[in-house]
């Protein structure tokens, strides 16, 4: 297995991809029925235990590890054991999943009716198939696909069962289970439910974690759940999470496996169908409650144009390899092995680190449409582009792209005039082209009067919808932006200098972008090395100097980078400027938007992005983990405690960045 | 005796010009008799084939044994004292190693490292004595040697030592008087009284007469500060430590055990083979924990794996009439169709009554009964005998393997209960996967038994071995293997031995064994007993 390429130096621009097939192709030429109706044969994990959903239970139920919990918890709280494993059964049977062949049936022939309208094509590679296919019978494996929208899961299951796959269970939000058919339903086709905070809870926890780790040590089918905990709105890898991460690795951990094998799966929308609710919920609409008269509602969805649909299975990164070297298996040889033991500090960064690199790897194998390329000018450019100019500009992003190792679907053989206007047909709602200028616009927007609020509102959902798709690239430039971010901002061209700003810049955005702890200087490494092998930069011994043609892609770069850095200060003034000392956490993104919508009205802010949500509570989350901002309870409320002058001396920093930046963007818009 | 080989010359397996295996000699149930099955088995497990032959060196060269690096004064005064000795480089060399691989694997490419400078054969206590005292008098290094068939590079010299090393031999002592000691190691036929107590070695009956720790009434070793022992023989005492427990596993490190007082047993009057069949290997571990819960195991009680129990069915000798062949046949029907055990997961385990008849039948339905709460169906004594066999014979099919470009070793360890089984799975995974990332070109064999049963846990055997045709360092791919297994051992809960010992092979993991403060208080008593490191093989510490 390829599994210890995950520690390899990286050649991003080296990596070889397998090619796709559109599964779509064979379901638009026969029948559905006869589809959903044929022999299903999965290929089986060669130890697997054999054993029914309702065994499953009574397994859990009565291992050495809930049994001792259930005593714990009983002479905790007093309640009898009687009580307690009653409890613990209630908690499984709102948990578990029922997984039936029907029901899979009834998706399969359902699901390839509604994917066949909603998109043009579904991409597999087969190759990541074949491997998943080896992988299943060798160990046990881990589903970990990347999240984007509520199509994923029933993709991967429909996909799985395509290629006479085990079907996965899958570890899903409770918010499901509002919805109650629907809820059922997926519980049928393998969901199984938790609830979104237990925190203290030990019974809760022990009973899932078990739940899991049985079906994993009996090889009873994939566990799959999603890494990034819930589904990112912005289309932007979210930090992982590693409570479940944890679980799946504690087996082996433990000897009760041998392996794990951990296969990251990345899916990527041309169009995404939540694309316009994302943006409302960023701006603070509140996401619709999940429910089944409201996912009807959406049948509206059914009727409009999606594009393709892509998904890459990784390379199964073998578990035992990973932790080689890096977890010592016998430190729990002197407790017997149901007793839940915290994981180490040394186990928790290996966690955090696994999480980090599979997420890298996601991010790495999503295929980007060439819309992505556009939408992340004409987010540049907010009043506009030639069409003509635009076709030039894209045409240069995408080789610099390429050349930085992007996965870019790019048709073969058509001029790229077609292939723009092709992209700018299927995102027509996001855009107006009028006399061969595009520009990102509100086409759907009410006729009648509109207050100015309401105005930056429209255009705020463009553009967060927009930046959804430039936010696809962003993995591709992070580090050659950070570094070109830094060169405008540090004192001297000196290594170190830059070194210092690139490394306070990754350290602040950190929240933001899937950055691994620890890899600094790697990916410093790596910044240069895509620069310097395309001719932006030169890199000596103590010094890195501008090429003389390297100066547009340095301007484009730090335009990337500029919405976020604006935010983040926006985000910071605001905190500077804020008087309210019991300022809550609760209140603290309603507080931001509304100062960050008056800089807009006033005219003093363009930035639209800073309005995100997503931005304002990473660059919270960064202030914390700075210790410029402290969280302190009072009561049963969380209130904010700003350290000012520590968020003034990050907003100066940012600003320098910035500055510079702006002089920058300018000098550029006059060599146009 | 073989010079680079097991056990004794006129026993060994050969594949004979029919292709049949057979075993010669006289001294064995086995001896004489045709192994029809054996070259399938071969065969099929190894992927080697009787047309590939990798024959030993014949005979010794003894020009490539270096000249001895004799203390001359030392062997005046030894001359003076009238102690046996000799310098012939035939006796040097077969006092220079044990049985592990690579120490035969050298052998019999007839390659030869370090061997003892000279041989001194004690005949009692005084003279032991007196040679520890003319050791450190002219500072030569001193080995202890018992039977030699040690499987922790104990007996090799060390690379590092620089003075006159002289091997101990301490091999020819008691006497047969009508008791027995019930201390039956595997390698009892060559193995010597003052081994076992060197290496805290364990026998195959100990759930009746006790390891060789709970069999030791009292020792006496002689060492460099002198003799050590106990003033009685009063069956326990609490007057602080142990002392015998510095004794018992100190691997020829402190001194040399010249005395040791025994508990023996009359012999048994009934002995009863017999054996169990489960249909998996997880019923059978299952079974035998509840044996030890209940604590009534038989004198050995022994669980092997699947792919040991065909091992087992391939040692079958050539049946005599029809009658036999078709009762097997008849018996395989019954198990694998009837019963519908899977002849690819079933397992056995071996089973060994000792005492008077009646206790002997009785504990017999106990195991019996048992056995039938997991699934376990009686399989006859004859599969019981056969069991125990294979594991006297084993080492000389090992010489039989390396015939034929075949390698392979045993090693063992002792783990909790609950530990057991994904200890047996992950270990014989590890070897598998690890012999296909070296390049072996045919899946090992790697399978397992559990040997010995404890009230908290048990001691399990591994056996690896691999076809080695086409790598060009086939012994260290071997030691690459086994120490990962070793490592996957350690990594389950297993310990670093169960009666091997460490000797200088399992050295590394020491401290992690025992924690660094334990490896201080043995270096402290090491630097104690024995300042000029005058008993020099370097083991253990």
């Amino acid at each position: 297995m390829a599994s210890r390429a995950l520690y390899s130096p990286r050649h991003p621009v080296l990596k070889k991809r397998d090619d796709f097939e559109d599964v779509l192709e064979e379901r638009r030429r026969s029948s559905d029925l006869r589809y959903a109706l044929r022999c299903y044969t999965p290929t089986l994990y060669k130890g697997l235990v054999p054993c029914k959903a309702s065994m499953l239970k009574t397994i859990v139920l009565q291992s050495d590890h809930l049994q001792y919990v259930i005593k714990q918890v009983s002479s905790e709280s007093g309640d009898s054991t009687e009580c307690v494993a009653e409890e613990a059964s209630l908690i499984l049977d709102e948990m578990a999943h029922r997984l039936q062949l029907s029901t899979i049936r009834f998706f399969a022939f359902t699901l390839s009716k509604a994917f066949k309208r909603l998109f043009r094509s579904v991409c597999v590679n087969e190759e990541g198939i074949q491997r998943l296919q080896q992988a299943v019978q060798e160990h046990p494996v881990v589903l970990l696909p990347s999240h984007r929208s509520y199509m994923d899961f029933l993709m991967m299951s429909y996909l799985l069962y395509m290629y006479d796959l085990p079907l996965p269970v899958i570890a899903a939000g409770m918010d499901f289970m509002s919805m109650k058919f629907v809820g059922e339903m997926l519980r049928m086709s393998g969901a199984f439910f938790i609830r979104r905070s237990f925190g203290g809870d030990k019974l809760y926890w022990a009973v899932f974690s078990e739940y899991v780790k049985t079906m994993l040590r009996n090889g009873y089918a994939p566990v799959e759940f999603f890494l990034e905990g819930t589904r990112s709105r912005t289309c932007k890898s979210l930090t992982p999470k590693t409570g479940l991460l944890n679980i799946v690795m504690e087996p082996f951990f433990k000897g009760a496996l041998f392996d794990v094998n951990l296969v990251p799966v990345s899916i990527s929308y041309e169009r995404i169908l939540e694309e316009s609710l994302y943006a409302r919920e960023l701006l603070g609409v509140p996401k619709p409650k999940e429910s089944t008269s409201g996912l009807l509602k959406a049948r509206r969805v059914l009727s409009e144009d999606y594009g393709s649909m892509h998904v890459y299975f990784g390379h199964p990164v073998s578990l035992r390899s990973l932790a080689e070297g890096k977890i010592n298996r016998s430190q729990y040889n002197l407790l017997p092995r149901y007793i839940p033991q915290k994981p180490r500090v040394d186990t928790h960064e290996f966690l955090n680190d696994a999480a980090f690199r599979l997420v890298r790897i996601q991010e790495e194998n999503m295929v980007l449409k060439p819309w992505v390329l556009i939408a992340t000018l004409l987010l540049q450019n907010p009043d506009g582009l030639e069409l003509s100019f635009l076709t030039e500009q894209t045409d240069w992003l995408r080789h610099l792209a390429l050349a930085f190792g992007a996965f870019l679907d790019w048709p073969d053989h058509e001029a790229c005039s077609e292939v723009i206007s092709c992209s700018l047909a299927l995102h027509r709602h996001l855009l107006s082209v009028s006399a061969g200028h595009v520009q990102l616009n509100v086409t759907d927007a009410p006729q009648v009067e509109t207050t100015p609020e309401e105005a930056v509102f429209h255009r705020a959902v463009v553009v967060l919808s927009c930046a959804s798709y430039r936010n696809q690239i962003l993995h591709v430039f992070l580090r050659p932006a950070l570094l070109a971010v830094a060169m405008q901002s540090a004192n001297s061209n000196r290594k170190d200098d830059v070194y210092n700003c690139f490394n306070f810049l990754r350290n602040m955005f950190s929240n933001e972008f899937i950055l691994c702890p620890g890899d600094s200087i790697q990916d410093f490494e790596e910044a240069c090395y895509l620069l310097m092998k395309h001719g932006v930069l030169q890199v000596l011994e103590h010094e890195i100097v501008m090429s003389a043609s390297g100066h547009s892609t340095l301007a484009f770069l730090c335009s990337v980078l500029d919405p976020f850095l604006q935010g983040y200060q926006v985000v910071c003034r605001y905190l500077c400027e804020e008087t309210n000392e019991n300022l809550t956490e609760k209140d603290f993104i309603p507080a931001v938007r509304s100062f960050a919508l008056k800089l807009i009205l006033a005219g003093r802010l363009k930035c639209c992005e800073a309005l995100s949500s997503d931005l304002q509570k990473n660059a919270l989350a960064a202030l914390l983990r700075l210790k410029a901002v402290r969280k302190v309870k009072v009561g049963d409320q969380v209130t904010l405690k700003v350290n000012k002058i520590a968020v003034n001396s990050l907003e100066d920093t940012l600003g320098k960045s910035n500055v510079n930046q702006n002089s920058w963007c300018s000098s550029m818009a006059m060599l146009k | 005796m073989k010079w680079n080989g097991w056990g004794y010359s006129d026993s060994r397996f050969l594949f004979n010009k029919k292709g049949q295996a057979e075993f010669t000699g006289k001294r064995y149930r086995l001896s004489g008799l045709i192994l029809p099955s054996l070259k399938d088995w071969f065969e099929g497990t190894f992927g080697a084939n009787l047309q590939h032959k990798s024959p030993a060196t014949p005979t010794v060269n003894l020009s490539a044994v270096a000249p001895p690096d004799l203390n001359e004064p030392f062997v005046e005064d030894l001359k003076a004292a009238g102690v046996a000795m000799s310098h012939d480089p035939e006796d040097r060399v077969f006092r220079a190693h044990g049985h592990c691989l690579h120490e035969i694997f050298a052998l019999r490419e007839g390659r030869i490292g370090r061997v003892p400078d000279m041989v001194v054969w004690p005949s009692c206590h005084k003279d032991v004595e007196k040679i520890v005292e003319l050791a450190c008098k002219h500072n030569v290094c001193l080995i202890p040697y018992g039977g030699g068939t040690s499987v922790s590079s104990a007996l090799e010299c060390p690379r590092e030592e620089t003075r006159s090393i002289v091997s101990l031999d301490t091999s020819q002592m008691l006497n047969e008087c009508g008791y027995c000691t019930g201390h039956e190691p595997d390698s009892m036929e060559f193995s010597s009284l003052g081994g076992w107590v060197a290496t805290r070695a364990s026998g195959m009956k100990k759930n009746i007469y006790g390891n060789i720790e709970e069999l030791v009434v009292h020792i006496k070793m002689v060492t460099p500060r002198g003799v050590i022992e106990k003033s009685c023989l009063g069956p326990r005492m609490s007057t602080g430590p142990d002392i015998h427990h510095f004794i018992l596993g100190s691997e020829g490190t402190l001194g040399v055990v010249t005395e040791v007082t025994l508990k023996i047993r009359p012999i048994p009057e009934y002995q009863k083979y017999g054996s169990v069949v489960f249909p998996n290997f997880q019923q059978g571990v299952a079974c035998l924990r509840e044996v030890a819960r209940q604590r009534c195991a038989p004198a050995s009680i022994r669980l092997m794996d699947n792919e040991q129990f065909q091992f087992g069915h391939a040692l079958k000798p050539q049946v005599s009439s029809i009658f036999t062949s078709f009762l097997d046949g008849l018996k395989k029907f019954y198990i694998t169709k009837f019963k519908g055990f899977d002849p690819h997961h079933l397992c056995v385990a071996t089973l060994l009554f000792e005492g008077d008849r009646g206790k002997v039948l009785q504990h017999e339905k106990q195991v019996y009964d048992i056995a039938a709460k997991f699934g376990g169906l009686a399989a006859g004594e004859d599969n019981g005998q056969r069991g125990y066999m294979l594991t006297f014979v084993i080492a000389y099919l090992r010489d039989l393997g390396m015939d034929y470009y075949v390698i392979g070793e045993s090693f063992e360890t002792s783990v909790p209960w609950d530990r057991v089984l994904d200890l047996c799975r992950n270990v014989k995974e590890r070897i598998v996967r690890e012999c296909k990332e070296r390049g072996v070109q045919f899946p090992p064999l790697s399978t397992c038994r559990v040997t010995q049963t404890y009230d908290a846990g048990a001691c399990v055997y591994f056996y690896f071995a691999f076809n080695y045709r086409g790598l060009s360092d086939p012994v260290h791919v071997y030691e690459q293997v086994e120490h990962a297994a070793r490592e996957e051992i350690l990594a389950n809960g297993g310990s670093l031995s169960h009666h091997h010992g460490v000797g200088k092979l399992r050295k590394e993991w020491m401290k992690e064994s025992v924690s660094s403060v334990g490896l201080g208080m043995l270096k402290s008593v090491k630097e104690y007993v024995d300042p000029q490191n005058v008993f020099g093989n370097r083991n253990l510490l």
